[in-house]
Formats: C-alpha cells, sequence, structure tokens
C-alpha cells in the first residue's frame, strides 16, 4: 500500500469514527424523551462512575494541589509573591486542572470500563439478542449512562477542587508557614464564581464527551476478543486526547462569553 | 389471502466489496416453515438478520408483518421485533444472568406481570425445553445444547408470531440435535406455528419444514415444498443435496 493509499485509508476511518459518534449522539437525542426512563440503570451508573472513582479522583486532586502550592511557593518566593500562593493555587484547580484531570482520570477508568462491557456484549451477539428482544438498546445501555456522567463528573470535579485547595492549603501552611486565614483570604479576593462555573462548565462537556467515546467505541467492536482489546486501549488515548483538546475549545469559547 | 408474515423482495447486500445477497424474494405465509438452506457462507445468516431488521439491506423491500422495515428507524422497529423470535446460533445469552432472568427478561421489559405470573411462565418455557431446575445456573455452566435450549425458551416466552432460527443445530453433538429438532418440530403444533430456519442439515430440514429454499451464489437456487427440492431438476439444487455445491 502507498504512502498516498494509507492516507486514504486512515483518513477515511477518521472521518468514519467521527460520523459515528456524532450519529450516536443524535440517536441518543432522540431516546432521551422515549419511554421507559430506566431510573434505576441512572442511579446504578451514578456509582458506578463516580462513588468507586472517588478515591483516583480525590486522591490525585490533593497532590495536584499540593505539589501546585509547593512549585509555586518555592518560585513565587523569588518575586517576593508568596502570599499570592493561593489565588495561583485556587484559579489553576478550578479553572483548569480539577476538570481536566478529574476528566482524564475518571473518564479514562468509565470509558475504557464501558468499551470493555459494551464491546464484549457486542462480539457475543448480547445487544443484537436485546435488539431482537425488541428492547431499545441505546436506551437502556448508553442514555443512563451518560445521564450518570452528566451529574457525576461535576459533582466529583466539585469535590475534587476542594480537596486540590486543602491540599495547596496543607503545603503553604506547614511547608512554608503561610498563615492558613491568609490562604483563604487571598483566595476569596482574587477568585470569583465564574472561575468555579466554568471550571464545572467545562466537566458537565467533559463527562458527556468521554461517556460517548467509551460507549461508541464499545458498539464499533469488531474482531472478537482482539478487537475488544484494540477498542478499549483506543478509548483511553482517545479519551485523554478528546479532554485535551477539547478543552483548549471550550477555554476559547468561556473566554469570549464570560470575560 | 392474508398478508404474508414475512416477505423480501430482491434484497441485496454487500459486505466491503462481496455482494452477499443478489437478489433474494421470498413471502412466509402463517402456518408455514421455511428450512433456508446452503453451504458454509452463502449468506443464510445475513438473509435472517435482514429478515428480522437486525441488519439493512443495500437495496430491495422487507416486510415484517406487513409493514416495510428496510428504511425504518431502530427504534420505530421495536415494537414489530416483540412479535417475532430470535435464537441465535451462538444462543447469545446474557452472560451475567441466570438462566432464569434470561427467559424472563422481554417479560420484564415487556410486561407488567406479577412475579408470579413470570416464575410460571419462565417454568412452563424451560420445561418445554427439557430443562427444569436449571434457574440458578449461569450461562457458562450450560452445555453448548442447553444454551440453545435456553435460547429458544427466551425467544418463545412472549409466544411470537413468528421465531428466527439461525443454524439451531450446528455445533451439537447427535444427540442434542435431535433434541433441538424435536422440540422445534413440535413448535409447529403448539407456540408457534410460523417460522424460518436456517440450516445447513438437510435431514434437520426435513424434519421440522414445509417449505424448503435453497441459497446459492446470492440467489435462492429453487423455492418449494420438501418433496420438490428432493426431486428437483435444478442442478445447484442437486449439488447441494449430494453435497457437492461450494458456496460463492
Amino acid at each position: 500500500m502507498t504512502a498516498v493509499e494509507l492516507a486514504k485509508v486512515h483518513t477515511r476511518e477518521t472521518l468514519v469514527w467521527y460520523g459515528g459518534l456524532a450519529l450516536l449522539a443524535a440517536q441518543v437525542g432522540r431516546n432521551l424523551a422515549l419511554p421507559p426512563s430506566y431510573l434505576w440503570l441512572v442511579a446504578r451508573e451514578i456509582d458506578v462512575i463516580g462513588v468507586r472513582s472517588l478515591v483516583v479522583a480525590l486522591t490525585a486532586a490533593l497532590f495536584t494541589g499540593m505539589v501546585l502550592a509547593l512549585q509555586s511557593a518555592v518560585n513565587m518566593a523569588r518575586f517576593g509573591a508568596e502570599n499570592y500562593v493561593g489565588p495561583v493555587v485556587a484559579l489553576s484547580i478550578l479553572r483548569e486542572l480539577g476538570p481536566v484531570l478529574t476528566a482524564i482520570l475518571v473518564g479514562g477508568k468509565v470509558a475504557s470500563g464501558i468499551t470493555a462491557e459494551l464491546g464484549s456484549m457486542k462480539v457475543t451477539e448480547q445487544i443484537d439478542a436485546l435488539r431482537s428482544l425488541g428492547v431499545n438498546y441505546v436506551k437502556k445501555l448508553i442514555v443512563p449512562r451518560l445521564l450518570a456522567a452528566l451529574l457525576v463528573f461535576p459533582l466529583v470535579t466539585i469535590l475534587a477542587d476542594g480537596i486540590g485547595l486543602f491540599g495547596g492549603m496543607l503545603i503553604v501552611v506547614f511547608e512554608r508557614n503561610v498563615d492558613a486565614y491568609l490562604y483563604w483570604n487571598t483566595i476569596s479576593y482574587w477568585v470569583v464564581l465564574k472561575d468555579f462555573l466554568t471550571g464545572i462548565g467545562k466537566s458537565v462537556v467533559f463527562g458527556g464527551l468521554v461517556t460517548l467515546i467509551g460507549c461508541y467505541n464499545g458498539l464499533a467492536t469488531e474482531g472478537g476478543t482482539e478487537g475488544l482489546g484494540r477498542s478499549t486501549t483506543a478509548t483511553v488515548v482517545q479519551v485523554a486526547m478528546g479532554v485535551i483538546i477539547s478543552d483548549f475549545f471550550l477555554t476559547k469559547l468561556f473566554l469570549f462569553l464570560f470575560w | 389471502m392474508a398478508a404474508p408474515i414475512v416477505e423480501l423482495r430482491e434484497v441485496r447486500k454487500s459486505f466491503e466489496h462481496h455482494e452477499v445477497l443478489r437478489g433474494v424474494s421470498v413471502a412466509l405465509a402463517k402456518g408455514t416453515t421455511l428450512a433456508v438452506m446452503g453451504g458454509s457462507g452463502s449468506g443464510k445468516t445475513v438473509f435472517l438478520r435482514i429478515a428480522d431488521g437486525l441488519l439493512r439491506p443495500d437495496a430491495g423491500e422487507v416486510l415484517l408483518f406487513g409493514t416495510p422495515i428496510e428504511r425504518m428507524r431502530e427504534e420505530a422497529m421495536l415494537p414489530l421485533r416483540r412479535r417475532a423470535g430470535f435464537v441465535f446460533q451462538g444462543a447469545a445469552l446474557f452472560d451475567s444472568l441466570s438462566v432464569f432472568e434470561n427467559v424472563a427478561y422481554p417479560l420484564r421489559e415487556h410486561t407488567r406481570s406479577s412475579e408470579g405470573e413470570i416464575v410460571d411462565r419462565v417454568h412452563r418455557f424451560l420445561s418445554l425445553v427439557g430443562l427444569p431446575g436449571t434457574d440458578d445456573l449461569l450461562p457458562a455452566e450450560l452445555s453448548g445444547g442447553m444454551r440453545k435450549r435456553v435460547g429458544i425458551a427466551r425467544a418463545l416466552v412472549m409466544e411470537p408470531e413468528v421465531v428466527f432460527f439461525d443454524e439451531p443445530t450446528a455445533g451439537l453433538d447427535p444427540t442434542n440435535a435431535r433434541l433441538v429438532a424435536e422440540l422445534i418440530a413440535e413448535l409447529r403444533t403448539g407456540v408457534c406455528d410460523t417460522a424460518i430456519v436456517v440450516t445447513h442439515d438437510i435431514e434437520f430440514a426435513d424434519l421440522v419444514a414445509d417449505r424448503m429454499a435453497i441459497l446459492h451464489q446470492g440467489r435462492f437456487a429453487e423455492v418449494g415444498s420438501p418433496a420438490e427440492i428432493h426431486h428437483s431438476a435444478n442442478p445447484d439444487v442437486r449439488k447441494f443435496l449430494a453435497g457437492e455445491l461450494r458456496a460463492s
């Protein structure tokens, strides 16, 4: 195969992937209002996506807050600006690191799990079995996961934001001997509500995006267990790339809309 | 005359550059069991999946219960599929659910039956397929023949108007194959009198079918009663019956 033919195949596969993802999103949109509501499945997914991911998300947030405070304090001390470590840590966490790291960590874990589960159902014809029984598989398998993710990602991000700020405070107080009151006071002075809300807005989009990627790759799995392995790996990479790339565009959008 | 339960008109289907079905037409009347036969790779399963709307044809018309489904959205097709049953070649049981829950699945999804009614009905159908007392077993704990019979019970539990069987005896030992064949033959006089059975097993087709179709090179070489097929002068049919026909 020549380089041109290879490029054509690659371009075609990429377009098919994006098109498939968009079609799945449209299918989910059409099915949202259709009965039955499967609320118990949404509750189960909240547990799977949210509760069981808390340790990972909050541990990462704690250490991110600590390392950010450590780096900021050491370097800002060179300019005599150590008192402003609080706002730097807070703005970094609330606007970027909280939603992005949570989405990459929780999203990677959750989406790869979804791909593995749906992909395994696909290759063993269980999804076709659902269809043959007259069950709306989009409503049953995808909508509850998406609804749960739209709710859970912002909630986990809020908790991660809080823990990240707390981690920053630990370093500032115990490592740099700065007063905790000063840390929180400078944060409350320099950080405004929209800093927090734009981060939460991002987490909603990330939640939807990573869940759709996980579901689509699962449903598109072909080629038995080998194909399942490929799909799961692809999901981890695409979730990370999708979050980072969409973060740039969301940041541009939010700065344009609210700044 | 009543409309056919299933009808395909000049249906074509390709995968990549390989045309599997090249203009297939057939109509299945109520009370008929049609056996679709052909060699491996002749497109039998593709034909069956198109008939139930699990696959879309590239061209042609597909009517299920008199309704055209070839361009119908997935959500719109669901009520029609609930009136049909589909038995997969590999059974396609839900691997995390027990035998009981597998068979109860369509009842829980589509009916408001009480738990007692569900238990009664599931046990009735598990007995029908010869598997009483297997409620708590998981699919992984079943033999191939048992899995197929659970798949049949799950497809029948809603008492469908037509059942699609995909190679129901493939991969089974002669005893289990005979059991499944007798079960399908029995169904005609009880739960469901209309079916399409895809198979490459002529002996099995003789036992269950009152119409036969031989699929060769993407078309039906011949459709007729078992006697007509066995006495056909069509060279492709004769080769298939003699086991000399190669799929292409």
